[in-house]
């Protein structure tokens, strides 16, 4: 009787597995934006408005899919992406993202630019089941595996970059004074966030003071005075890059030399560095996570070769010092690795389900050591970065790679 | 028979509103309709003021992003059903405007226009001040949910989320030209052309315009809360200078102190920024522009003029 229980489960299976190949697309029709021939990605971008610098992404992404293609595809399959505007405006980004998953009919929405319009199109997201992979945005909120099943980050949190400055004054100087100067909104937040994560219980003892300032104040040099009064000898700046310069400048006027860690999103050479001084920012400490497609350093690296081989062929007239390329291209490869894990299952669960099993991938062009590693309880793809250190001339890495 | 129809047209044009698109549409076409229907009573609400009486505002933004904000509040921190908000915001967006207008009104034309666009770039700031932080949601913004059809109908969330806000568009578009077609429209237009005259006849200028401008903020104020209500997110950079500016575009191509003409302005500022990016991702920005410039030349009165010269011709 068991026997035949057993003999007929697997007549029954091979059956169905003969149903399943005799009529291949069948699976597939199943799910939106798959067909026998293609697979169809959306992506939203501010290609106007405030934020149209990051446009480029959008630009790099197109061009990465249309080299996937030239090579072949995925699973048989070439990869239709197709990339909107929102102006950075959350209500277009709805708008935009209902024709992609509704009119267009895509199978899953990737690297959708900001933080604000991610906000917005996350419950809808969710609610219908559709990944929202590899956000463009450093915010921590991207990772709530529990609460948003389908929606993923991909570049490493502001909050997890604190962590690694407080790693990095733990393991060096476990007798710091902290001074943390931070903009008062979400991303400033996340920093005194991340140096509690790190710090863990010495937080309130070794950070001696905090100050804020809003986005709308003219300076922070009373803030940066303040933190020197309070007798800091160890400053974190949580700053964009116009109040950044300002910092590094100030700093400097009032000849104060403290340990100076200063955030990744104000490590721009032209931004914040030229405009504070080149002199002035000597030991300035930041993080970094990329190659930075100007550094020297890489004009014989193998991951940086492939990267401009690309580039002159796909983007021929773009700016190659242009580091969101090389960001696009970053996101590409991760992505392309998703969907070979597939195999033949392009499924939105599936697709999701690979997403968040990812192993030691290496992208060329991330720092050496670097590997993207996600789970189900893990939605923090990149979690490991290098410091750097300005040297008057150049970002100058050193140490370990550190994760948190 | 044809007069009967002539005088009903609105009537027609608001049931095959609701019938055929409800039927006939996706539910992403839905949507689009449903941001129509709001952008037209933010136009009609800015027409009001800036079309029938004549003052410039540059910062009608401002009371969009209140009236969105009100209904957002009102439903993530208290459970407040959606519908119930409106009344709430109408009321909090008038006063808001008549607050805003009694000093701002007494500089007139282009001060006006200047100290309006003042209070739209202080908009998203203000929203993301600290004080008001427990309630707006900083940065972050509120995420509300969407509204369930009522009475077990047989239709989906966006249908009804369509019918709802199309009925609501309705119910304002007649109380405004009841309004301007009444005695008190005329008084507006009278402040607008011939202010001398109008203060002759006894209208207190002043207090005249901060009504009207309360008004045309109670207007905008509820299509700040329908978009809300529609879009399901309300955050600091949904309300940009740019909102503010995008109204007055819809205000002025679809025609200035023209009723129907809002709607046409809507079906504008809706459609033709995705129009301009699928001709060009380079640059969306300068093709919407020279769209807007095509047709400011082809129909200076914005589409109300130019069919009003057709009929005229005809």
């Amino acid at each position: 009787m068991q026997r035949r229980t057993l003999l007929s489960t697997i007549g029954l299976s091979t059956l169905g597995a003969m149903a399943g190949l005799g009529r291949p697309g069948a699976a597939d029709a199943a799910t939106p934006g798959v067909s026998a021939t293609e697979i169809k990605i959306g992506n939203t971008e501010a290609y106007s408005g405030p934020a149209s610098a990051y446009g480029a992404i959008g630009h790099g992404l197109v061009a990465y899919f249309k080299m996937v293609n030239d090579q072949g595809g995925v699973g048989g399959r070439k990869i239709n992406f197709i990339t909107v505007d929102d102006g950075y405006s959350p209500p277009r980004t709805v708008e935009q993202t209902r024709r992609l998953v509704e009119q267009d009919g895509v199978a899953f929405i990737l690297n959708a630019l900001g933080t604000p319009n991610n906000t917005a199109i996350e419950k809808y997201m969710n609610a219908k089941k559709v990944p929202q992979l590899f956000v463009a945005t450093g915010a921590d909120k991207w990772g709530d595996y529990q609460h948003y099943h389908w929606t993923m980050g991909w570049q490493p949190s502001y909050r997890i970059e604190a962590a690694v400055y407080a790693k990095d004054i733990l393991a060096n100087k476990p007798g710091a004074k902290i001074g943390i100067l931070y903009q008062n909104d979400d991303f400033g937040k996340d920093y005194i966030a991340g140096m509690q994560d790190g710090l863990g219980a010495k937080f309130k003892a070794m950070v001696v003071k905090t100050a804020s300032y809003e986005v709308t104040d003219p300076t922070i040099d009373s803030q940066i005075v303040t933190l020197q009064g309070a007798g800091a000898d160890t400053l974190l700046v949580a700053a964009t890059p116009k109040f950044a310069a300002q910092a590094i400048r100030k700093v400097f006027d009032i000849n104060w030399k403290p340990l100076f860690f200063m955030t990744n999103v104000s490590s721009s050479v032209g931004a914040v560095i030229k405009p504070a001084g080149f002199d002035k920012a000597v030991g300035v400490t930041t993080v970094g996570y990329a190659k930075d497609p100007t550094d020297a350093a890489w004009a014989n690296d193998a991951g940086m070769q492939e990267w401009r081989g690309f580039m002159a062929k796909y983007m021929p007239n773009a700016d190659l010092s242009d580091a969101n390329y090389v960001y696009a291209y970053g996101v590409g490869v991760t992505t392309m690795q998703v969907l070979r894990q597939c195999g033949k299952d392009f499924s939105r669960a599936n697709i999701m389900k690979q997403a968040a099993n990812l192993h030691d991938l290496v992208v060329p062009t991330l720092l050496p050591g670097i590997k993207i590693n996600t789970s189900p309880t893990n939605y923090h793809p990149i979690r490991q970065m290098q410091l750097q250190k300005w040297n008057g001339k150049t970002w100058e890495r050193f140490g370990q790679i550190v994760g948190a | 028979m044809g007069r009967t129809l002539l005088r009903h047209w609105p009537l027609l044009f608001l049931a095959f509103a609701a019938v055929v698109p409800t039927v006939a549409l996706s539910n992403y076409q839905l949507f689009q309709l449903t941001m129509v229907a709001v952008y037209a009573v933010a136009i009609l609400g800015l027409n009001i003021v800036t079309g029938f009486n004549g003052q410039i505002s540059l910062g009608h933004g401002a009371f969009y992003a209140v009236g969105a904000y009100v209904t957002a509040i009102m439903m993530d921190k208290w459970g407040v059903p959606y519908w119930a908000t409106l009344p709430v915001s109408a009321l909090i967006c008038a006063c808001t405007g008549f607050l805003v207008g009694l000093p701002a009104l007494r500089l007139g034309g282009l001060y006006l226009a200047l100290t309006t666009f003042a209070l739209a770039v202080a908009t998203p700031q203000l929203l993301k001040y600290k004080l008001f932080e427990g309630w707006t949601g900083g940065v972050q913004g509120i995420v509300i949910d969407k509204p369930d059809p009522p009475f077990g109908l047989p239709i989906n969330a966006d249908q009804w989320l369509y019918l709802f806000s199309l009925a609501v568009a309705a119910v304002m578009f007649l109380l405004a030209a009841n309004l301007v077609r009444g005695r008190i429209g005329r008084a507006m237009m009278a402040v607008r052309d011939q202010p001398t005259a109008a203060e002759a006849m006894g209208i207190d200028l002043a207090m005249f315009k901060t009504r009207t401008f309360a008004v045309s903020a109670m207007l905008t104020g509820i299509a700040g809360s329908l978009g809300a209500i529609a879009i399901q997110f309300v955050a600091p950079d949904s309300f940009a200078v740019f909102l503010s500016i995008t109204l007055f575009v819809g205000l002025v191509v679809g025609g200035v102190a023209s009723i129907g003409g809002t709607i046409f302005g809507a079906f504008f500022i809706e459609f033709v920024p995705n129009l301009a990016e699928q001709v060009s991702k380079a640059a969306p920005g300068a093709v919407y522009g020279i769209i807007l410039i095509a047709f400011l030349f082809l129909m200076p009165g914005g589409l109300a003029g130019a069919l009003r010269k057709l009929l005229r011709l005809a």
